[in-house]
């Protein structure tokens, strides 16, 4: 039998403010363990909490941005567990009035557009962090540093037909958060984390199947191999005549499979209520129209653009927006030579390959667009070659100085006169009288050999357009 | 009693408390008689009445997004009973 799966993601997203969402403790990561802690975030008896206004803005910026109603009345709520990472035994978030409702995010799949809806978005506070120690003192060491920092917690509907498609959601999902520049998409340190809810049905089947959650989905590819590995388990249960239990599991990368999660049977009965500390949050619909004012383009939008306004590739597109600032290196690359996909093809090729050489951020990119569009000039006028560009950029990236300097400084202007290439080309000929007869005979392959031989002369100086036409004639001994 | 002993059981666990057999069972008849009183309160029709989560009626109240110092960790860390380099050290828990 053909199994389906379903799936649905709820993704947790660290939102970039300074403080924390209830007290004034810095976020910063990488602090030494409890630095960032006051009464507040550890859970003291008699403090309360005091929500941070750009923690509700960040909330609300993204909640407009992928579709969603802004609620201009919400509620915090207790939900209720007792777990060390938790000091007050309890964590504030929302329950069945969140700040974002509806709302979806449109994916690119192989075949189309396809529009994955969402269920909520709500705030929410970070836990803290547990290290367990391995060997005989069986303790867990808590950092609360983490605890208190504003979460959006983004809960998708059952819409995602595969594991490639929860990865494809998930990469938008990301794009969309950079730009709206709210996040820092970073999954290593653990800013935006992934639990998925994947059930399977026979093929064609309207009804769900039981659903299994999956925890500690913590990079793009863990994703798409829990979900595949999963999935498989599932339609194996199934297959053999079992039933597949409604539980919480656990993927480990190392052996790539899940695994039930003990201990927590009951943690699922968290008897939310109303927070009492916290008032009502009202949000007033000229708060919501100054925050829509200021929405950046977002990925899509700008994908579809740059294809209409440059004409480049849908893909180049595709590569070239995955974050707000490349975008923007693109544009300023493109514009200034006036080549856009000329400038598309050193982007994705020259320029990201340094970048992830050197694990750099195109913020940090040596060769500014400008100079790029220098280089891309001195190609066009036929002053060096494409490959020797090449060459040029690598010292570009070195010395940030400029191609025309570089050029002029190290001699690589491109020899393009043909009495010079003339001279050459006869040397060439007359050192290889054996491949000069085999090409006479037939033998065009060793037209290559030549144009090797002769840029090799040249010093890679020679342009091979001229060098080319040249050769032609000659070795046809006219 | 409409109440069962094995829910009140559950209520405790969750609640990390530990109870005999025969608080168990005050507990029950006690809560019993609260449900009661609940009971009798749901008689009115409350259809058109927003549910009350706060009774103050103000809005709520907002904090600029501005650090202040933090504790010194040594006080952070002051009421527990056992610490290690710096972190809170508790029996061992299994995520």
């Amino acid at each position: 039998m053909e199994f389906e799966p379903v799936i649905g993601l709820e993704v947790h997203a660290q939102l970039l403010t300074q403080s924390k969402i209830f007290c004034g403790c810095t976020t910063r990561f990488g602090n030494p363990p409890n630095t960032n802690t006051c009464p507040v975030c550890l859970g003291m008896p008699g403090v309360l909490p005091v929500l941070n206004r750009k923690a509700v803005e960040y909330a609300i910026k993204v909640g407009l941005a992928v579709g969603c109603e802004i609620r201009g009345r919400s509620l915090f709520a207790r939900k209720n567990y007792f777990y060390p990472d938790l000091p007050k035994g309890y964590q504030i978030s929302m329950y069945d009035q969140p700040l974002c409702v509806g709302g979806g995010i449109t994916i690119e799949t192989r075949k189309d557009r396809k529009r994955i809806g969402l269920t909520r978005i709500h705030l929410e506070e970070d836990a803290g962090k547990l290290i367990h120690q391995e060997g005989a003192d069986d303790r867990t060491l808590v950092d609360l540093n983490r605890a208190g920092v504003p979460l959006i917690e983004i809960v998708s509907e059952p819409d995602i037909a595969s594991p490639s498609e929860a990865h494809t959601y998930l990469t938008m999902l990301r794009s969309i958060l950079l730009y709206l520049g709210v996040c820092d998409g970073n999954m290593e340190e653990g800013s935006l984390r992934c639990d998925a809810n994947v059930s399977v049905r026979p093929a064609g089947e309207k009804q769900f199947g039981t659903k299994v959650e999956l925890k500690n989905l913590n990079s793009f590819r863990f994703i798409q191999k829990a979900l595949e590995y999963e999935i498989n388990r599932q339609a194996e249960v199934l297959q053999g005549g079992g039933k597949v239990v409604q539980e919480s599991r656990l993927y480990d990368p190392d052996s790539d499979t899940t695994d039930l999660m003990r201990g927590k049977e009951e943690a699922h009965d968290y008897r939310y209520f109303p927070e009492p500390d916290l008032l009502p949050l009202i949000v007033d619909q000229k708060w919501i129209e100054e925050i829509r004012a200021g929405l950046p383009e977002l990925p899509l939008e700008r994908r579809d653009r740059l294809v209409a306004q440059y004409g480049i590739p849908a893909y180049d597109a595709d590569v070239l927006t995955t974050t707000r600032e490349l975008a923007d290196y693109y544009e300023a690359a493109a514009k200034a030579s006036g080549n856009p996909k000329g400038a598309s093809n050193w982007v994705m090729g020259e320029v990201l390959r340094k970048l992830k050489e050197e694990k750099a951020e195109i913020t940090a990119c040596p060769v500014s667009p400008d100079r790029l569009a220098g280089l891309m000039g001195l190609i066009e006028a036929g002053t060096i070659s494409g490959s020797l560009a090449k060459e040029v950029f690598e010292e570009m990236w070195a010395t940030r100085h400029a191609a025309p300097d570089i050029v002029k400084a190290r001699g690589l202007t491109q020899i393009s006169d043909e009495p010079e290439l003339l001279a050459i080309i006869d040397q060439v000929m007359a050192a290889n009288p054996g491949p000069l007869a085999q090409y006479r005979a037939g033998k065009s392959a060793t037209l290559g050999f030549f144009m090797g031989q002769v840029m090799k002369a040249t010093q890679g100086k020679g342009n091979p357009t001229v060098i080319q036409k040249l050769l032609g004639e000659k070795l046809k001994g006219s | 009693m409409s109440i069962q002993l094995e829910t009140v059981r559950h209520i405790a666990r969750l609640a990390n408390l530990e109870f005999s057999e025969e608080e168990l069972g005050i507990f029950a008849r006690q809560i019993d008689s609260i449900l009661v009183y609940i009971d009798k309160l749901n008689e009115l029709d409350t259809q058109r009445v927003e549910p009350t989560s706060h009774v103050t009626q103000k809005d709520q109240a907002f904090r600029e997004d501005r650090v202040a110092p933090s504790l010194e960790v040594l006080r952070a860390l002051a009421n527990s009973p056992e610490t290690k380099d710096g972190h809170f050290s508790v029996p061992k828990v299994i995520g």
